[in-house]
């Protein structure tokens, strides 16, 4: 087995707003190895993105890594020095001495690791290219201040990569202006921007939610042949299951910013381990067989201001025992998996011990029957 | 109305009735669009979304450039029966959606509802109609206006149309929040202090206020995480039946589709290309396009089989679509023009061949090199070998723009489809009464009625 090329080690990332203290990742451990697509997947306020950008030491204020630690390639990208953890005050992540010594500084990451060995993509293209500036010329900067080769050399890389990534007409296309680009185009373009620079790693924040299915093949593709070719490893967030199936190698499933199971792609669904993986499969219609009917996850999502005690899915866990409302489980290997396999779930006795079996069920949402999607408190008039 | 008194029963004189609709006989139709139509005039300059939001009445400036949003578009839909209708973003779902309920004006063809054509209808029929068709829309979001309370969103319906009195409107209401799922003590709260799916929930009570027998519904679950989205598929699901509702149903969502909808219309470029009972079209799609929309959804299981098919290129523009079928740019199976003797091989050849030069997509170093790429298993000889010769001698002078000019008139434009709209009954699979594939490759078959 390959040596991990990116090791998350209980890293925290939490939002300080007016109405409190957003636990947004809240002490999430995974690694990715040289040349895998591993999945980080989850409903929409899980943690992925948080997580994806708190890796290069992104994450905009009020945002703040509060701990855990972050190495790449034998480099510390997050680390804190000995019971420092939580110290925090005022300033940003940018703010280098939060750090311990050997982690490295913003400027080095901005200059040695962004772009050049870890590359993001974002799921919003425009949000990426300038729109004032000609596609060509800034994948042609990017390249040129990446790989420090001269603007002509650049010029014919930019072609080069674009032509790669699918652009037709590639040499016309260079002098076009992003918004005349259709949004699968845009797509690839950063691709194409993500790859210049034969990056070890790349970042994927939903980089196909906003496309068309046909299009999102074509992209999907696209990623598995370059990844073929480059042996690129991929951290790919999407919250589709689909799209998880189809490309990840291994996958992470997120729930309110932890991660509650972590297993090979094949494993995830073959072997599911935890209830919120499980109800998650259950509750999607598929493309491919008909579902008489679907089954729900019971409830809404707890804010993540306030997470819920003990373990977080318990509101909605169709298992849950009045345990579960007392202790959180911390996603633990599966000692009868063959492969590595983790789950956050106290239904796996043998592992965690702490009395599942004799433990009452309790009602919550999911014992709710009809009426999901209710809120709890009801008498505000 | 008068000759359809078995499914009258949503409108006009129960004004003060706060029952809900009874349920129309299941099967009649209840909706028919014959040749609808809607061109926008384009005058935004750059072709974007955006541009599609100018409406003018009829084809009169002809020298400008006309968005062919809709074209053509026939279909019906029963009582009680869910319409799926899907297609990527652009392909004028939307637009069909807002002509049928009258929100722009058809630039041609006609609507009936109930068996009434609305061209025909007086204001006040009009009016009385489009309470019976109500619309839900993807973003729940920004549909709920979030000054107003959540009884008064529910209300204002009711309210425009002279529906009940302040107390009726209040009870039926309350009622209806419950109904859809939500607490009816919620009454007095704002919108922001619910979440995505509830704000959904919201919309449909809104739009079951005032009794309606018919409901569009644009992507109302798109903007919805999985678990919640099958919270409110079921919730309308459990809706329809109680009241009788009838759905349009608008998607992208290829798996949605197939869980909500009883028969399934796929759109592409502004014309629908295939309709059939949904488990019809899923198991036994007949349209090129259709087969390669369900070849690339990613299927939530790591075991299932094959690769996902590619479909080449972007869709083109709706200022100026192909001639002929709309998909022809991008199909794989373009038929081969009787012009020419090819083997199936020849033809792929060429046809990729084709594509990659009107591309670009490669350099043309040598003839030689040009041949092994694209021709290596299989070069047709004859005519079309010669226009091969003398596009692949026009790209070894650089004419890029000549040679794919070459191929294009010699190959796709004689093409059967180029050069007529399919429009074919087909024979079922399954048993099952209908389906209509827009493909010439069923030109044996029998044209709709
Ligand atoms: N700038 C911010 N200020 C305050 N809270 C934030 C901010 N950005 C994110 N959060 C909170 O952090 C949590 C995680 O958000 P994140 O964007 O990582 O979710 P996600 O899993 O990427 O969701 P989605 O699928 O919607 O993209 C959420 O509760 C979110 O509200
Ligand atoms: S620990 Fe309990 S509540 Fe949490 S997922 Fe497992 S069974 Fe459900
Ligand atoms: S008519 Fe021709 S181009 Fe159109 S879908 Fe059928 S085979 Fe393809
Ligand atoms: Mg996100």
């Amino acid at each position: 087995m390959t040596a991990p090329l990116l090791e998350v080690e209980n890293l925290r990332t939490r939002f300080h707003t007016p109405d409190g203290v957003v636990r947004a990742v809240d002490g999430i451990s995974f690694t990715v190895r040289e040349g895998e697509i591993v999945g980080l997947v989850g409903e929409s306020g899980a943690g992925k993105s948080v997580a994806g950008a708190s890796l290069l030491r992104l994450v905009e204020d009020p945002g703040r890594i509060v701990g855990g630690e972050v190495t790449f390639k034998g480099e510390t990208l997050v680390g804190f020095p000995d019971g420092r953890a939580e110290a925090g005050d005022g300033s940003g992540d940018d703010a280098d001495d939060r750090w311990r010594d050997d982690v490295l500084s913003a400027e080095a990451i901005r200059r040695r690791i962004r772009g050049r060995e870890i590359a993001i993509i974002f799921q919003d293209p425009m949000e990426s290219l300038n729109p004032v500036f000609t596609v060509g010329g800034q994948l042609r900067e990017f390249i040129e201040l990446n790989r420090g080769l001269t603007q002509g050399r650049a010029r014919e890389l930019a072609v080069d990569m674009l032509r790669e990534v699918g652009i037709p007409e590639a040499e016309d296309r260079y002098d076009d202006y992003p918004h005349e680009f259709s949004g699968g185009m845009r797509q690839r373009v950063l691709i194409a921007m993500a790859l210049a620079c034969e990056p070890s790693l790349v970042i994927a924040d939903e980089p196909t939610t906003a496309l068309d299915v046909t299009v999102e093949g074509q992209i999907l593709e696209l990623v598995a042949d370059l990844q073929a070719k480059y042996d690129t490893s991929f951290l790919w967030i999407t919250h589709d299951m689909g799209v998880v199936a189809e490309i990840c190698d291994r996958v992470n499933v997120m729930y309110l910013g932890e991660i509650v199971e972590q297993a090979d792609v094949d494993d995830l669904f073959y072997d599911t381990s935890h209830p919120y993986t499980e109800a998650l499969l259950d509750s999607i219609p598929r493309p491919d067989r008909p579902v008489d009917e679907l089954d729900p996850i019971a409830g809404i999502m707890p804010e993540a201001i306030e997470p819920p005690d003990g373990c977080r899915f318990h509101t909605r866990c169709p298992d849950a025992r009045a345990v579960c409302t007392e202790i959180n489980p911390d996603c633990r290997p599966l000692d009868d998996a063959g492969r590595p396999h983790r789950a956050a779930c106290l239904k796996h006795e043998s592992v965690f011990g702490a009395g599942y079996r004799e433990s009452d069920p309790i009602e919550n949402e999911a014992a709710g029957g009809f009426d999901v999607g209710r809120t709890e408190e009801g008498t505000d008039d | 109305m008068t000759e359809r008194p078995a499914t009258a029963s949503g409108d006009g004189g129960d004004a003060g009735d706060a029952g809900y609709p009874t349920s129309p006989d299941q099967g009649e139709t209840l909706l028919a669009l014959d040749g609808l139509t809607k061109h926008f005039r384009n005058d935004g300059g750059f072709l974007s979304g955006l541009t599609l939001g100018r409406d003018v009445d009829g084809l009169v400036g002809i020298d400008r450039e006309w968005v062919r949003a809709v074209d053509d578009v026939s279909f019906e839909i029963a009582s009680g029966e869910t319409l799926g209708l899907v297609g990527e973003s652009g392909c004028g779902k939307s637009t069909l959606a807002r002509t049928i309920l009258q929100l722009v004006q058809p630039t041609a063809g006609d609507v009936y509802y109930k068996g009434r054509n609305f061209a025909e209808m007086g204001r006040e029929e009009l009016r009385r109609q489009r309470r019976d068709m109500q619309m839900i829309f993807q973003d729940p979001q920004s549909s709920l206006n979030p000054r107003m309370k959540v009884g008064r969103i529910v209300e204002e319906p009711m309210e425009a149309h002279g529906m009940l009195d302040a107390e009726g409107r209040e009870a039926r209401a309350r009622e209806l929040l419950e109904r859809v799922g939500l607490d009816p003590q919620h009454y007095n709260r704002y919108p922001h202090a619910f979440s995505g799916g509830q704000r959904q929930r919201i919309n449909l009570a809104r739009a079951l206020s005032v009794n309606p027998d018919f409901v569009v519904c644009d992507e109302p679950v798109s903007a919805l995480d999985v678990s919640i989205q099958a919270q409110v598929l079921n919730t309308m699901a459990d809706l329809q039946a109680e009241f009788g509702l009838t759905y349009l149903f608008i998607t992208h969502d290829l798996s949605v589709i197939r869980h909500i909808s009883d028969r399934v219309a796929v759109m592409y470029l502004g014309e629908v290309v295939e309709l059939a009972e949904t488990e019809e079209l899923f198991e036994h799609p007949r349209h090129p396009y259709t087969e390669a929309l369900l070849n690339a959804i990613p299927v939530p299981d790591p075991r299932a089989p094959g690769v996902r098919g590619r479909l080449e290129g972007d869709v083109p523009s709706p200022i100026d679509p192909p001639s002929g079928c709309r998909f022809r740019t991008r199909c794989p199976e373009l038929i081969v023009p009787g012009d020419y003797d090819l083997t199936p091989a020849e033809w792929a050849n060429v046809r990729a061949f084709a594509r990659s030069v009107d591309r670009h997509e490669f350099e043309a170093e040598s003839e030689l090199a040009v041949r092994r790429e694209f021709f290596g298993n299989a070069e047709p000889d004859g005519e079309a070998g010669r226009i091969v010769d003398e596009a692949i001698a026009r790209l070894l002078t650089g004419e890029w723009d000549g040679a794919a000019a070459l191929l294009n008139e010699s190959f796709a434009d004689r093409s059967i489809c180029a050069r007529g709209r399919p429009d074919y009954e087909v024979e079922p699979e399954r048993d099952v009464d209908r389906h209509f594939a827009a493909c010439h490759l069923h030109r044996d078959g029998t044209p709709p009625d």
